[in-house]
Parts: structure tokens; sequence; C-alpha cells
């Protein structure tokens, strides 16, 4: 229940990241930089939310990344080739990832199988799909999105909350009342502390599975259109490998990656931090982009490391007490 | 007991029940009849499948053929969450609950109360005091479940299950982790619960508590049922002879051999041994050939004395000797190194590795011992996992059966031998016969004797004070974290051991088991 600690460490790294990149380009601290970050950062809180009920209940979700990849060249295919009102087109692609997730949970329920080959095997599969669609790059040029690319609140300092970003927050706002204040929320970290006795005490742990992977995959199509919003475009390549974007914003945000602790706020920390950190090497302009990557890579380890440093001191005192008891 | 319903309908009827798992035959036309308002203990020697029934019976995995009633209505639960909407409340031998989770919401979990969507967090803290103050438990419940002892955590489980409100109550050896006092508590509230006509099955291998609770006794040995009976009108060791379908070995009584053993070398020493805040320095002389026996209240410092000699845990004061030369016990490995083994009492939840087989766990501590550089080949193997699997009579006799597979009784037998594989020349046993049949209880004392005519040094913890009397040749005496006597000889027995445990106030005495 507790993924209090770890959160405040997320917490603590990313204010001292942003007072040290503050002090380097002070022009870092405005609201316009922060909305900037936000709306670059808006798809991959979408789906980071999805993802921290996934390792939370012990699991892990490859197909994110494609499912976002499909998503953009559906909306841009329905909208742009087909015909379709914008609306509609949306409505349908939720339900098709929806019941993408739910095919997956089914079968990593049914047939007892590791979550990492299913979803493996569905991160394949989208991503293929997308490329039977259409292989090159589909601009989208709907009136909706120029509405909602306009759309923004003025804030203090002359920055923007665009539309995308405030969806995110919705969703990250509610994925975190989601997860601590339900029921399902509950058995959420049940299946996380172990499947086989989540079920003994009466939890419908299939159920949950269906619904759990169906969450991820509904949001990753969340986060499909949102960067088709983002890049006006749908394309086939569009968002390889932020799968692992995903998981290493999870893990930084204090989730353990074993599940049954974890938090969504916490998660919402680590996407901020990979943001900072491409924001830096934007301000700094000599770097090469792929120093995201490394840094992220330095934290993610950094995080794991002092995780199982936490872990290990949870246990001591219960072995004491243990000896105490007898 | 009154009955709250029609008398003539039992609460539950299980007719013919059958279960195999692979060419093992765990259950075999079995039926149970419990009553309203009774309190019916499901016995029998470990592997004999009351587990299996309780399991069949509450739909955690289907059964081959048979049909359940309760009240009458037939019912075939296919999920532990049926069975709760059945009527049934089940705390498995396994207990399990979630130790990530805090302990309100392992109370609680999939009933939290709610209100409009969102469980009621402060209510179902409320809910959760005064539930677990019930058992006299007084503790905060937001606090994960992980965070405290393994008697908690039981105890915990129990008020789940008690809390349900079902009309079947089933407990399948509750009382293995808990001391006398919680013992008590439990008695207390069961007899409650079958007052208000709630029928409750009762597995457990103490049967001193059996027929302290009990209405009635169902029988099972081998999957078959052997008979059922009214409690007090079934002697004990008619009882005994239906669970072992044999005659029992005398165990008890006069101490065996001990004094006749000419007195051999010093194993193992430790002069003003202690730890500061853990158990206050002693000094204590482990010859070879020789049983300790430790005994004390919960508490008194017998398992933290186990984990000191063992190395579990630091001392920091004092000097242990083995052969006379000094060394240093700074972590279990450092124990393992020098020939030391320790079965810690929680071997239930901590030793078993159960997706290896029984083979792969005896040998383990072995291989682990020697170095991964020079692994045991599969003859070795083979030998070693058929030797402990006869000695100490593990059923079924098959090594390469994943351990998971295996009853309770007999995973704590694995345990037991993949200590006893390494030949160490000190083994610190806490508790070596909970949770085991008998039959096995007898066999593990006599087997406890033997060894130590090989030269094994044993330090053996024991609430079972009959059972301290019988293979120890020394007892020492813990109170309130101090080693306040050492009985030899003719001074062992159990009224010398309650006399010293109890030296400051009588009323603790009735904490050990008699
Ligand atoms: N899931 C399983 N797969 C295969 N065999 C099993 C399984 N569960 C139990 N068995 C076997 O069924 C038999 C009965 O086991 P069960 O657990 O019911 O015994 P028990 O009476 O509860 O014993 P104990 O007192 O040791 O708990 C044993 O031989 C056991 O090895
Ligand atoms: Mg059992």
């Amino acid at each position: 229940m507790k993924g209090l600690p770890p959160v405040l460490i997320t917490a603590v790294v990313l204010i001292a990241g942003f007072v040290l990149c503050a002090v380097q380009f002070p022009n870092i601290a405005s609201t316009r930089v922060v909305g900037n970050l936000l709306t670059d950062s808006a798809f991959l809180g979408i789906v980071a939310t999805g993802m921290t009920f996934v390792i939370i209940s012990g699991g892990i979700d490859l197909s994110v990344g494609s499912v976002i990849g499909f998503t953009t060249v559906f909306v841009a295919l329905a909208i742009e080739r087909w015909g379709m009102p914008p609306l509609v087109a949306f409505v349908a692609i939720l339900a098709l990832s929806a019941a993408f997730g739910a095919a997956m949970g089914t079968v990593i329920h049914v047939f007892d199988l590791p979550p990492f080959i299913v979803t493996l095997a569905g991160m394949f599969l989208a991503r293929g799909a997308s490329f039977l669609l259409s292989t090159e790059s589909v601009p989208i040029t709907a009136p909706i999105y120029s509405t909602v690319s306009d759309f923004a609140v003025r804030m203090p300092g002359g920055g923007r909350l665009t539309a995308i970003a405030i969806i995110m927050l919705v969703i990250v706002i509610g994925g975190a009342l989601l997860l601590q204040l339900t029921r399902f929320g509950a058995n959420v970290y049940a299946l996380g502390g172990s499947r086989a006795t989540a079920s003994l005490m009466g939890v419908a742990v299939g159920k949950m599975t269906v619904k759990i992977y169906m969450l991820s995959s509904l949001l990753a199509g969340i986060a499909g259109i949102v960067f088709s919003f983002y890049t006006s475009a749908g394309y086939s390549l569009s968002a390889v490998g932020v799968e692992l974007d995903t998981i290493a914003a999870v893990v930084i945000g204090g989730t353990l990656l074993t599940g049954g602790q974890g938090s969504v706020i916490g998660t919402f920390l680590g996407v901020l931090i990979q943001g900072l950190i491409q924001t830096y090497i934007n301000f700094d302009g000599t770097l090469s982009s792929w120093w995201t990557k490394i840094a992220t890579g330095i934290l993610l380890f950094a995080f794991i490391a002092l995780q199982q440093g936490l872990v290990a001191l949870a246990r001591r005192p219960r072995t004491k007490s243990l000896g105490a008891a007898t | 007991m009154q009955n709250s319903l029609d008398p003539a309908a039992p609460l539950l009827e299980v007719r013919g029940i059958s279960k195999s798992f692979g060419a093992v035959r765990a259950l075999q036309e079995v039926d149970f009849t419990l009553r309203a308002g009774e309190i019916h203990a499901l016995l029998g020697e470990n592997g004999a499948g009351k587990s299996t029934l309780i399991k069949g019976v509450t739909g955690v995995f289907p059964r081959d053929a048979g049909i359940v009633r309760i009240g009458g209505e037939e019912i075939a639960p296919r999920s532990a969450k049926a069975a709760v909407a059945a009527g049934f409340a089940t705390v498995y031998q396994e207990v399990n609950l979630l130790p990530n989770l805090s302990v309100a919401q392992n109370l609680f979990l999939d009933r939290q109360p709610m209100r409009f969507g969102i469980v009621r967090q402060g209510e179902m803290r409320r809910r959760a005091k005064a539930l677990l103050a019930d058992f006299g438990l007084d503790i905060d419940v937001a606090a994960p479940l992980g965070s405290y002892s393994v008697a908690v955590q039981h105890v915990t489980a129990i008020a789940r299950a008690v809390d349900l409100s079902a009309r079947v109550l089933i407990l399948d050896e509750p009382t293995a982790s808990l001391d006398r006092h919680e013992v008590e508590i439990l008695f207390g509230i069961m007899r409650q619960l079958a007052k208000r006509g709630i029928g409750i099955v009762f597995v457990s291998h103490f049967l001193d508590q059996v027929y302290e609770i009990s209405d009635r006794i169902t029988v099972l040995r081998n999957g078959r049922l052997v008979g059922e009976r009214e409690t007090a009108s079934l002697p004990r060791l008619d009882l005994i002879r239906m669970m072992l379908g044999r005659e029992l070995a005398e165990t008890t009584g006069a101490r065996a051999s001990a004094g006749e053993h000419k007195v051999r070398d010093i194993c193992a020493s430790f002069e003003n041994y202690g730890k500061s805040g853990y158990v206050a320095p002693f000094n204590l002389e482990l010859r070879h050939g020789e049983v300790v026996g430790l005994a004390g209240l919960l508490g008194s410092g017998r398992t933290e004395t186990a984990r000191l000699v063992f190395g579990a845990e630091r001392a920091d004061s004092g000097q242990a000797r083995v052969e006379g030369a000094p060394v240093r016990l700074q972590s279990p490995r450092d124990g393992v190194r020098h020939g030391f083994g320790y079965c810690p009492e929680e071997r239930k939840t901590e030793g078993i590795v159960a997706e290896l087989t029984v083979r792969e766990n005896i040998v383990l501590a072995l291989q682990a011992k020697r170095g991964l550089h020079r692994p045991l080949s599969r003859r070795e193997q083979d030998e070693i996992a058929r030797r402990y699997v006869k000695m100490l009579d593990i059923r079924p006799t098959d090594p390469e059966r994943p351990v998971g597979l295996l009853s309770g009784g007999n995973q704590q037998k694995v345990l037991l031998a993949r200590w006893l594989a390494t030949s160490p020349r000190l083994l610190v046993l806490d508790e070596p016969t909970r949770g085991i049949d008998v039959g096995a209880h007898a066999e593990i004392i006599r087997l406890i004797r033997e060894l130590c005519d090989d030269g094994l040094s044993l330090l053996v913890i024991s609430s079972e004070l009959d059972e301290i009397v019988t293979y120890s040749d020394r007892v020492v005496v813990l109170r309130d974290r101090a080693h306040v006597e050492e009985l030899a000889g003719e001074a062992i027995e159990v009224g010398n051991i309650l006399a010293a445990i109890a030296a400051d106030g009588a009323a603790a005495a009735h904490e050990v088991h008699p």
C-alpha cells in the first residue's frame, strides 16, 4: 500500500533536478517551459498511468507503444481516407484497443502464460497491423485537430496549458483516485502481492487480469489519439520503444517491478523527470538527444538499486519481530 | 450444542467425494457430515487428505466425483469467491494473506465498506480495529501486514474468516503458530460461533486441543474415510489407532537412554554469549551426542538463543568455540561453515521452494555448503533423496514430485531432511514436531535419539514439555530472555521445568503446552 518513501525520493530528485536546470538556464523556471514540458509528456503520462496498474498487479505490458502507433495510423486513415467523423473514429479505436487489451488479459489468465510473452506477441501484432494499414505517414487535416491544438488555458507568466496536457492531468488524477480509493485499486495491489493468495481470499483474479490489461490498452489508445494531436499525423513507426520509456517512468516513480507496491503519482513524477531531462538537452542545444536515454538509464539503475535497499531494510525489522514473537 | 436449524438436515453434507492428482488418489469416496452448531475435528496423518477435502469442498480445485450439500441444497462452487457466497469461510493451511497490503485491507479485501464506489477507509479501519480487539489484538491496522509476526498474521487470517459470518467455518491447522493464550482466545470465539449455530471444521495435530474443543471427530487415512465418532466417547488411544491404522510405538514415558551415554567431547561452547536487548549473556556447552532442550514461554528467548548460536544474529558479548577453537559467528554462512544447521520455526513460509522437487529441496543446503563449483552428481542426489524419504517416511515417496504438491506436514519433513543431509555437527531445531502428525512425531523423536548416537549434537526448542523430557540430556529453561536454570539427569521432569518457568509467577505456567 505504502508507495510513499520511494515517491518522496522521486519528488526530491525532480525538484533538485529542476533547481539545477534552473540555475544553469534561468529561463527553465517559467510557466512557458513547464507548460511545454507537460504537453510534450502528455502521451507518456497517459500510457504510464495504465502501466502503473499493470506493474503493481505483478504484470507487464509491452504492447503499449505499438498500440499507440496503430492508433495514430487508424485515426489518420479513418478520418482522412475513410471519411469517418473524428469523434466516431476515436470511439472506434478506443473500443478496439480496449478489446485488444481484454484479449491479452484473457490469454494471460486462461492459459496461465507469462504477461511478458503475451504482451510481446501483442506488441508485434499491433505494430504489424499498423504497417498493414499504411507504411507512410498520413497527415491529418481535420478541423478538430487545429481547434484542439490551438486550445489552451493561459497560465500566469505566459505559459500555455494545452488541451492534451489537460487530458493527461485528468487521467493521472483519475488513475490515482481509482488506484487508491476503490475496491478495484485494492485488488490490483492484492494481485501484485500474490495471485494465488488473492484468489483464495475471494478476489476474482481472472476478471481483474482482464480489466487491468484492458485499462492499459485503453489508455494506450487514448495516448495514441493524443499523440496524433501532438504530431497531426498518423505513422506506423510512431512511438517505437515507448513501452520501455513507460516502464522506466513507472519504476523511477517508485513502483516495484515485481508488483504489489507503487503509485500513479510517483509514475507522473517519473514522467516529468524524463521530460525535464529532455528539456535540459533542448536548452543546452549541443547535446545529442540520446543523452535523454543515457540519463534515464542511469536514473533507472539508481532507483532499482535504491528499491532493493529499501526492500532489504523493510525485511529487517520483520525478522526481528518474528524472533521476538517466540 | 443447540441447533438453530432443523436437526434432521445436517448443515453440510459431503457424499462420495474423490480427487486424484495424476496417479495420487488423494481422496476416495469420502463422506463428511457437519451439523449446525458443532465443532468437528478433521484428523489424519500428514497426507491423509484433510486439506484436499477442504479444498475440494470449497471449490479451490474441481473434484472428480461427489456431491456437497449445504443446508440441504446442492452446491458446486468453482472458486474461493463462490464458496464464500455459498456460505463457507475458510482459513486454508497455507494461511496466506497479503503482506504488502495493510492489516485492514487484508481483513476486508473484496468486501470493504463502500460509499459511492469509494472505499470508506476510516470506517474500514475502525471495523478492523474492533474485529481484532475481539482476538485481544491491539495493533496499527493501517500498517502493512508483513511488518507483523507470523502469529499476528495468522490471527488476522482467522479474524477475516470469522467475520465473513458464514454458515460453515473451516480452519485448517489454525493453531500451528499460535501460543497458548491466543489458542484460548480462538477457542472462546469458536465456542461462541458454534452457539450461534455455525458449523466449524477444525484440523489440528494437537490432540489435546482436539479433545478440548471438538464435539465430534472424523478421521481420514490415505485418502479414505476411517470413521466418525463423538469426541467424548473416543479414547485417545483408539483415536490414534484410527489415524495410524496401527498401534503407536510407545514414546512418551521414561527417558529412553539418556544418562547411559558415555560423556563425549564438547562440540561447541558459548561463554558469556549474548546480545544486549536480545538475550542476556549465557553459558552453554553442547557435547557430541547430546540433546539439549530449550524450554520456556513464547518470547522467553528460546528462538533468540537459537539464532545467536547459529549466527543468524550477531552476539555483542562473549566467545563461541567449536571443537575448542574460538570462532566468530557473524552470519548464517559462518554457522553453516562451522557445521551448524538451523531449522527455523516458520519453515512453512521460509524454507520451502515449492516449485523444486523433493530431491532438489533436500540437496539444496548440502549443495550450498559444498559450493557451486563442486556440483553433486545426479546419482548422489538421487541416493541422498531416497535415503531421507525413507528415513523420515516422506509421502508420497516419489522424490521427483514438486514439494509444493506435498501435504503441509510432509513439506516440513523435507526441510528437516535438507539440514540432516548436510551432516551437521550441531543442529538447531525450532519446534521440530509442529504440524507433524502423531505417527511421524514419534518417528522424529526416535530419529533425534538415533542421530545423537551418531555423534550429532542437537539443540531443540519445543513447547511440548512431554517431548522435551523424553529426548533431552539436559534442559535449559529460559525466562524473560535469560537462561535461568539448567536441569540434567534425574532432575529433568515436566514438573521441574514448569517450576523453573513459573518461578516468578504461577500465572505464566499455563502458556506452555502441557
Ligand atoms: N496440488 C496437488 N497436486 C498433487 N498432489 C497433491 C496436491 N495437493 C495434495 N496432493 C497430495 O494429496 C495427498 C493429500 O494431501 P493433503 O494436503 O490433503 O494432506 P493433509 O491431510 O492435509 O496433510 P497435512 O497434515 O500434512 O497437512 C498428499 O499425498 C499430497 O501429496
Ligand atoms: Mg493439510
